[in-house]
This record gives C-alpha cells, structure tokens and sequence, in this order.
C-alpha cells in the first residue's frame, strides 16, 4: 500500500511536470493573449496536414462530446467542421491563408467544456466553433465572453448561450424561436385541434421549445390536451406518454426532442395502432437516417427543420455526397450547422480583411463588426444574417417525410 | 379499461427488466459480486445480432447463436483478466471498480467500432401481437416471448444448480470457496462457468431488449442495467425467482407511477417506493435473512 | 510504545497537510510566473472539488465502512443551495468573498441535513443494500432538482414541479431555478486559493475526527458491530455522525463546484450515479480509509483524461484500460507480493519490522 502511494506520487509529479511542460512550450503568453506566430510551430506538430506557405494560419477550434451519450452530435459537429475547413485549404484558405483545425471532447459535461475550451486556448486558438450542446455552450461562452475571443455556436440553442456575452453568435435557431415558430405554424395552418406533446424534461433544448411552445399555444386556435415528459434515465418506454395522448384524442403530437427518441416512439405508436400526425422541430432531423431504420413509420412527419440531408439542391447534394464520402455515415443537421459554421468564419473574416497576426481580442472585434454586415447562404439558410445578440435570422422550411424522403411543403 | 393497458405495458417492460436481473442475480448469488459490466455486455450481444443480421444478412438463428458464443467468450475473459486476480483481494469493491472499468471499456470499443449514431433493431421475435377488447388492449409478440424465456430461463437454472454436479459445485462455492477447494472443487472453473452462464443470458437479454424497444446505441446497456440491478435488489439479490418477481414489480410500478402520478417525477418514484421496501424488509422481497455471527 | 504511535500519526498527518500545502505554493508560483498552461489553471478548481469529495467519501466508505453510491446527491444538494443564495443575494450583498463564505456554510448545512434525514431511516441498512439506497436517493435527488423550478418577485418566492409558467411570475419576477435548465449566471467566486482553504478544512474535520474518540468508535463500528454494540457504542448516532459529515463536505465541494462554472445543471453526467460511482473509484484506488491515498488518486484520475487529449477519439478506452490496470497493480494479493519482493526497500536492506 506504501509503496504503491510513493509510486503514485511520483507518476502525479510527472504529470504535473509534463502539463507545465507543455504548456511552457506551446503558451508562454497566455497572458497576453497569444499570437498564432509563436504558437503554431507547437500546433502544427499535432496539426498535422497543414502547413501554411507564409508561417502564419487561422486557428479555429471546436467542442462537443465525442465520447458519452451525446456522442452523435459531436462527433457531427467535429466532421461537418473538418469537412469544411478541407474544402477551404483545398481552394487556397481564406484571402490565402490556411486554417488549423483542432477538435476536443468534452463528454456533454459543462465542467469537462471548459478544459476542453482550455486546451484549445493553449494551443492558440483564435475562434471557436462550439460548443455543441446548449449547457456546455453556455458555461464556454462566460469564458470566451472573458477572453474576447470570438465563439460561432453550430448548435447551441439556449438564448442564454448568446445573452449577455457579445462575441457569441449562432447558427441555428434559439429555443423560443422554434417553439414559437411551431405553435404558429400549426395554428395558421390549422394542421390540428388537439395537440399533444411529448418532451424531455431532462434536457436543456427539449424543456426550453416546450415550454415556449405552451406559451404560444395559448393565443393560437389549438388545445394541448396533453403534455407528458420523460427523463434521460427512462427513455426507452413511451407507452404511457402515447396512450395518454391517444386517450385523450390528440390528432397531433408535438415532439421537440431528437430523433434518436423520436424513432422509438414511432415504432412504439405503430404498434399499439396509434396513427396521429408528428411533428417536430430540427431535432427530429436525421430520423431517416437512423440505420435500418423503417422509414415507413416516419411517414407523413412534419418537421420545421433548416436542413434535410435529401434536399435536393447542388448544395446539400455535394455535402452530403463529400461527407459520405470522408466519413462514412450520412450527415445530419449538427454536421451542417458546424460546416456552416466555418464558412460563416471565413466569410466574417474576409469581410473585415482580419489577419492571423493580430491578437485574438482584435480579431474577434473585427468579426464582430463584419458579422453585423454579412449574410451567407449555407445548407442551413438561405441569407442568414446575424442580429447584435448574436440570433441568427433565417426562414425555416418546413418539411413533410413523404415517400421516404424530406420534401418541403409549399 | 386504460388501467388494464397500463398494466399491460408495465409487464412487458418489468419482464425485460427480469430477463437481464436474472444475469445480474446469478453472478452475484454464486461470485458475490456485482458485475456492473453486465449492462455492456447485453449491449455487445444486441450488437453483434445487429452485426450479422442486419449487416451480413445472415439468418436469424445463426445471428442469435454467434451472439451467445461470443458474449459467453467474453464473459469468460473479463473474468479471467479482470475479475479473477482479484479475487482474494483485501476489499470486495477493488473488484466493483474493475468492472466499471471493463464496462466504460466495452462502450468505447463499441463507440469505436460501431459509431455513435443510433441503429434500428430488428426485432428477432415474429410471432404476431395478440389484440383484445377491439384492439384496446395489445399485448406485442416480444412481450410473449420475453415472459416465457424468463420462466424457461429461470426453471433451467433452478434445476441446474440443484440437481446437476456443477449446479451443486457453484452453491458449495457460494457457500464458502476455501471449504469448497478442500472437497475438491475446483473453484475457478466453477466460477469461470458462472460468468460464461451469466454473459450467455445477457447475450439473450440484449437481443430482447433490442426486440422491444428497438434502438442500439454504445450506452444502450447502461441504464437498463441499473434499473434491472435494482430489480434484482428489489427480488432479493442471488434469489432467482426474486429477480423474475422484482422485475415485472418494478416495470409495473414505473408505467402506473408515469400514468398516474407524474411522467417528470417516475424515477423518483420507482426508487423512492424500492427505499420503502428495502426499509421494510432489508433483504429485498425473496431475499434470505442474513444470519450475523459473533 | 503509545507515545510513538501518536508521533506516528502525527507525523502522517503532517506529511498529508505538507504535500497540499507544498502543491499549493507551486502552483501559486508557476501561475504568478506564468508558467502554466490555461488548461492546468482551469483544472485548479475541479482538482479541488475532487479532493474535497474523494476525502468526506472516504470518511463514509473507509472510516465508517458502508458503502454510499450516492455521494453526488449531496454535491448536487450543497451545489444548488450555494448556487441559489448566491444568485438572491447577488443585490444584497455586494462583498463577493462574505457572500461566498456565507454560500459555503448554508450549501454544507443543507447538504449535511439532507445527509442526516437521508442516513436516519437507511443506516440499519447493510452491504449492498444500503449501497442501492443511497443510489437511489441520489438519483431521486437529482430527478426533483431537474423539474424543479423556483422564481422570485416582489410577492416572494414561488415553486413549482412542473413548469416555469405555473410560477405565476409577475412582470419583474426571475426564475432562478429553471427546471433541466438549472441556474444560470452564477457569480465565479471559486478560486483556487479558497479551494485549498477548503481541501485543508476538509482534512482537518476529517483527521481530527478520524483520531478522536469519536472516530475510534466510529471504526470500531466498521471492524466489528456486534463487539461494539456490546461494550455500549451508539451504534446509530456514530454511524449518523459520520454519514453527516461527510455529507456536508460533499456539499461543500458542491458550492465551491457550482460558482465555477457558469451555468449549473443537474445531468446524469455530473450528479447522477456515474459521478458517485466515480468518487468511489478515486477512494478505492486510494486506498479505502487512507485519505492520503484519496487525494492522490482524485488528483491523478482527473488529471489523465485530460492528458490523454492527444490521443483524440481513443482517449476515454485508454483511460478504462489505464484504470483496470492499475486497480490490478494496487489490488492484486499476487502483484503486492511480487512488488514486495522487489522493492526498493528490499534492495537497500531497510526492511522494517512494525508497521
């Protein structure tokens, strides 16, 4: 026991000396906020595939969980990510600089965000794109709102994640907004008299639309007749959550949640002989491409959703086509929410012809400046422009799953 | 007539919950340990039936044997490498962190291999649902064939380890290893058999997991792992028939508690009505009364 | 022969408070030279709250010896309340380190009640039993605190279990606790400098405790409860005792975790039974009921992960290898023999006879 306590000692002396090692050598000047001229021979090492013709690049970081239950969002985000920072190397960078690109973990876990927010920072990150989940992305942008570094959030949805802090910005659409949007949509076009809903009381984005949705529900000509929740410790069991729905009549349900749930409860609705219309917000996004899912239980979902990875525009077709290509798997809406991202990146940066060298507070005042001028067309968006909270303004479209495939309803 | 439903839906999720408590129950009755890695291996044996059915497109039959042969293997390894050292350990938990070390293993060598993203299972039961009172009332094929697969299942290992020699050698074990190893047990064999029995019923509890609520993901195993541990607390934990019993007990009381009182506030319901029972009778419902010596 | 047994102890205990104190100053130094990296400097905090928690766990598991799997369930109460006051009393009163102090004391309390209340009913509980209970509080804790949500405005306090709307709120009213969406926007006022006042507390209860007589009969409950029960021991008050306290330290690290981070959520990740279960892991590869042995182990399991980064996706599989190995290494009866075999202090000839 003894000698075991001595042997640890001796390995946590050694990880501290490593730590403080590294970072002598990679961050001498955090204090200062790091220039990426100092920085970027430690980075390029790990880079790799990179190598910038003048000595200076762009370094862009990202966040979300690789590892974890939320794995699938960004492991996405950090594909959708490199996919595009390839294609802009490949073309020449950005007013011809190349861009760095570095991904880190963070489990969906705040704490574990903000060392991941850390590491980047030591490897002399210059703007971010993260972090993928709305809690982790609230506890990062407190951070980066410090350090005036600048944040473009693929997808996280809170309002607090861009509230108060200036150098935060989005891709996708906040919470309320979708909620909001839903409940107008369904009464303006009437699509139903009795709505229920079924949400994740555990989850920051699913409790965030619902309780908007409520709201809104009341000044629109339809009646929630039931509202059930489920926690992420008990999801796989919806027959309750259904049959109240069922029981009470609902012709709609309204489920602002993720599709890897949303599949469960499709099969599950099918099989007790439950037919309502289901509807959903950009969560639901990338039910189709659940493998071997049966995609005729999808049919006939409507969702109000930036992305469909079937749309058949020269666009989406080349990214979904690229993506398949890179990694094997079809993307889903974080994928193009993190591409987007980046092109956003180089479109803010080539507006306010900002340049590598200057510190990472310039750069993000710069960007700032031009993301107020900017728009973009991207997968997500058509003219996406940017509002000084930091909200994206764009159109949802919303979709119907007919036939097997996402097709936009006129 | 929706109680009746409720009820029904109950059952059918409580005899999922048993079929995996009946893994957990058998490996601590006779280990005495609580393999907090069983969760994960019923997730690699949904896998690998997702592997070879869906992907290979090999038949279901065979999918379902290679699924048993390679989580008992696997069984028989973490065992072997994990567990077996330390058996005569000085603490009992030293092997309780083992096996959370195995299990966050086996879910990210199936991150690695299999993705993050979610697949759709299919269901390996086609015998039809039963529909009565006009179609009010569904009781689905998976749920059938999950409840008599717990009984076949739990009446096979009852008869095992009474009237078979290695049934008996596993009691003896349980019992006490050293007083076993004197009568000429060999105590690491029988224990090695235990853990390629427990994984094989995992292997079989995946695949109906997966049949009844089709969706597979690396961290599919976790938490109805826990909920099954605590089905097997609930039953008595190393009682056989109590992990049966805890099981559809405890599936009952989530659905009603979800109807009835509060779908947000379930798992607090579920755990606060095992709190009572335990507090009521501290060895579960089948549980046998710990005789303390001086 | 009694006297050197003190001076022992002592001296241990000296050798414990010397190697936080010693970490403290180095790592004051490297940070006021700026030889750390930011991660290292953000991971300050955390290593504390780690700290903190593997120790007041080890008061349950190594010194009481029961086993608690819902250790997170008091962080999350002490966190909540901590991070609650601080976010009313934001206006009220203005001095960041009083309001902090005061958000300490009221976090551990509460936790400390929960832990009391909890412990009552639970602790004639044994083994495994009680392991599932204090799971399941943990889990129940954690449950009500995501559908909780509670407002304020000039009516006072509203609550609700259901949503933010059924508060009532007026028009100037705040939802404070909102629901999955937990509190957001609480002041940082955890450093690492009263992260380490607080790592020194901790061991200074649990220490003096440990040694006193108190403590005594509190270990004489874990080596043998009918002996104990029978020379006269309060058998339930020792065991509440200790089970309190050590509550109320993890609500401690609670606080000290919720004002370092912006927002505070209760997850399955950081107060759910996965983060019990890894606090356990911290004291059992320690050394259960060595709290030196505690500290190391909480400072190396938080450190690896994140040394590991280089290794991108494979990091957390490396990192369940690195854990069963060096539970085989610490644990096995077959290893310690071999290391005892060939240790160093074989090799000088200074073997020791007492231990």
């Amino acid at each position: 026991m003894k000698k075991f306590k001595k042997g640890m000692s001796l390995v946590l002396v050694a990880a501290m000396i490593m730590l403080v090692g590294c970072s002598s050598s990679t961050n001498t000047n955090t204090s200062d906020n790091s220039s990426s001229n100092e920085s970027a021979e430690a980075g390029t090492s790990e880079a790799g595939e990179t190598s910038a013709s003048n000595g200076s690049v762009f370094k862009i970081g990202a966040i979300g969980p690789s590892t974890g239950g939320a794995a699938v969002y960004g492991l996405a985000v950090q594909n959708g990510a490199d996919l595009a920072i390839k294609e802009i190397n490949a073309a020449g960078g950005i007013n011809g600089t190349l861009i760095e690109y570095n991904f880190q973990d963070d489990e969906c876990d705040n704490e574990k965000s903000i060392n991941a927010y850390n590491t980047l920072k030591d490897w002399g990150m210059q703007m971010l794109v993260g972090s993928t989940t709305s809690g982790c992305c609230i506890a990062v942008a407190a951070e980066s709102a410090n350090d005036n570094l600048f944040q473009i959030t693929p997808s996280g949805s809170s309002v607090d994640c861009i509230n108060s802090n200036d150098n935060v910005y989005q891709v996708c659409f906040t919470d309320p907004n979708q909620g909001v949007g839903a409940a107008q949509y369904i009464g303006e076009h009437a699509v139903a008299q009795k709505v229920a809903v079924i949400y994740d009381s555990s989850d920051v984005y699913s409790s965030g639309i619902y309780e908007k949705f409520v709201q809104e529900a009341a000044n629109q000509p339809f009646e929630i007749v039931s509202a059930e929740a489920f926690t992420a410790d008990n999801k796989t069991d919806f027959s309750v959550q259904l049959q109240k729905a069922k029981d009470t009549g609902a012709e709609l349900v309204f489920l602002p949640i993720y599709y890897t749930e949303a599949s469960l409860i499709l099969t599950q609705a099918a099989a007790m002989d439950y037919a309502p219309k289901f509807f959903g917000c950009d969560g639901l996004d990338g039910i189709l491409n659940v493998e071997n899912f049966d995609t005729a239980l999808a049919e006939g979902v409507m969702l109000l959703t930036p992305f469909a990875a079937d749309a058949e525009d020269d666009a989406t077709k080349a990214f979904v086509s690229a993506y398949e290509a890179a990694y094997g798997d079809t993307p889903n809406q974080f994928a193009a929410d993190a591409y987007d991202a980046v092109y956003i990146l180089k479109a803010a940066i080539e507006k306010s012809g900002a340049t590598p060298e200057e510190s990472v507070s310039d750069l993000c005042e710069k960007l700032k400046g031009a993301m107020a001028e900017i728009t973009v067309d991207g997968l997500t968006g058509e003219a996406m422009s940017w509002d000084a909270d930091g909200a994206v303004n764009k159109a949802p479209k919303a979709m119907e799953i007919v036939n097997g495939n996402y097709s936009l309803i006129q | 007539m929706s109680f009746i439903s409720y009820l029904i839906n109950g059952i059918s999720l409580g005899s999922v919950y048993a079929i995996i408590a009946l893994g957990y129950t058998m490996v601590y009755g006779i280990a005495k340990m609580l393999n907090f890695a069983h969760g994960d291996v019923i997730m690699v044996g949904g896998f690998t039936v997702f592997f070879a059915v869906s992907m290979q497109g090999l038949p279901t039959a065979v999918g379902i044997l290679l699924s048993v042969v390679l989580c008992t293997l696997l069984g028989i390894t973490i065992e072997y490498i994990a567990y077996r050292p330390l058996r005569q350990a000085a603490s009992s938990l030293a092997v309780l962190i083992t096996a959370i070390g195995v299990s966050y293993f086996l879910q990210n060598m199936a991150l690695l291999i299999f993705g993050a993203n979610t697949k759709a299972f299919t269901s390996v039961v086609t015998l039809p649902a039963i529909k009565l009172a006009e179609g009010q009332i569904i009781i689905s094929g998976e749920t059938i064939v999950t409840i008599i697969s717990c009984i076949i299942i739990m009446t096979g290992l009852t008869l095992f380890i009474n009237k078979t020699k290695a049934g008996q050698a596993m009691l003896a074990v349980s019992e006490d290893k050293g007083a076993a190893q004197l009568m000429g047990i060999n105590v690491n064999g029988t224990i090695s058999l235990t853990f390629a029995i427990g994984s094989a019923l995992a292997a079989i509890a995946g695949m109906l997991l997966c049949s009844a609520y089709p969706s597979l993901t690396p961290y599919t195993g976790s938490m109805p792992g826990i909920k099954a541990f605590v089905a097997a607390v609930f039953g008595g934990i190393g009682s056989i028939p109590g992990a049966l019993i805890g099981g559809v007990i405890l599936g009952i009381i989530e659905i009603l508690s979800k109807a009835y009182i509060s779908s947000q506030l379930a798992d607090a319901i579920v755990f606060m009505v095992l709190i009572i029972v335990l507090l009521v009778k501290p060895t579960g419902i089948l549980g046998k009364k710990i005789q303390e010596k001086v | 022969m009694k006297k050197m047994k003190i001076n022992k102890k002592t001296k241990d205990n000296i050798i414990t408070y010397g190697i936080v104190l010693v970490a403290y100053i180095v790592m004051e130094l490297l940070i006021n030279t700026g030889h750390i990296s930011s991660l290292m400097q953000g991971l300050l905090v955390p290593l504390c709250v780690y700290v903190i928690l593997a120790v007041s766990l080890n008061l349950t598991v190594g010194i009481l010896g029961e086993l608690s799997l819902g250790h997170a369930g008091f962080m999350c109460v002490g966190a909540f309340t901590g991070a609650f006051f601080s976010k009313c009393t934001q206006n009220a009163i203005p001095a960041d380190l009083l309001r902090f102090i005061l958000a300490i004391i009221i976090g551990a309390i509460a936790a400390g009640i929960v832990g009391f209340l909890i412990g009552m009913p639970v602790l004639r509980l044994r083994g495994d039993y009680l392991a599932i209970v204090t799971l399941a509080f943990g889990e129940i804790i954690k449950n009500i605190i995501n559908v909780l949500y509670v407002g304020k405005d000039s009516d006072g306090f509203h609550f609700s279990l259901k949503d933010s709307l059924s508060l009532g709120l007026k028009e100037d009213g705040e939802v404070i606790i909102n629901g999955a969406q937990g509190i957001t926007g609480t002041p940082k006022d955890s450093t690492f400098t009263i992260g380490i006042i607080l790592i020194v507390l901790t061991l200074i209860i649990v220490l003096n405790l440990i040694h006193s007589r108190d403590g005594r009969a509190i270990m004489s409950i874990r080596d043998n409860l009918i002996a104990a029960e029978s020379i006269g021991i309060n058998i339930t008050k020792y065991k509440l005792m200790a089970f309190s306290v050590s509550a109320a330290l993890a609500g401690m690290a609670g606080v000290l975790y919720a004002h370092n981070l912006n927002s505070l959520m209760a997850t399955p990740k950081n107060f759910g039974y996965n983060m019990s279960i890894m606090i356990l892991v911290f004291v059992v590869l320690g050394g259960i009921g060595n709290i030196r042995g505690s500290i190391i182990s909480a400072v190396i399991l938080t450190l690896l992960p994140e040394l590991l980064r280089g290794l991108s996706n494979y990091r957390m599989l490396i990192y369940s290898v690195i854990l069963i190995v060096m539970m085989l290494f610490n644990w096995s009866p077959k290893l310690i023999n071999l290391r005892e075999k060939y240790s160093f202090k074989r090799l000088f000839k200074k073997t020791r006879e007492v231990q």
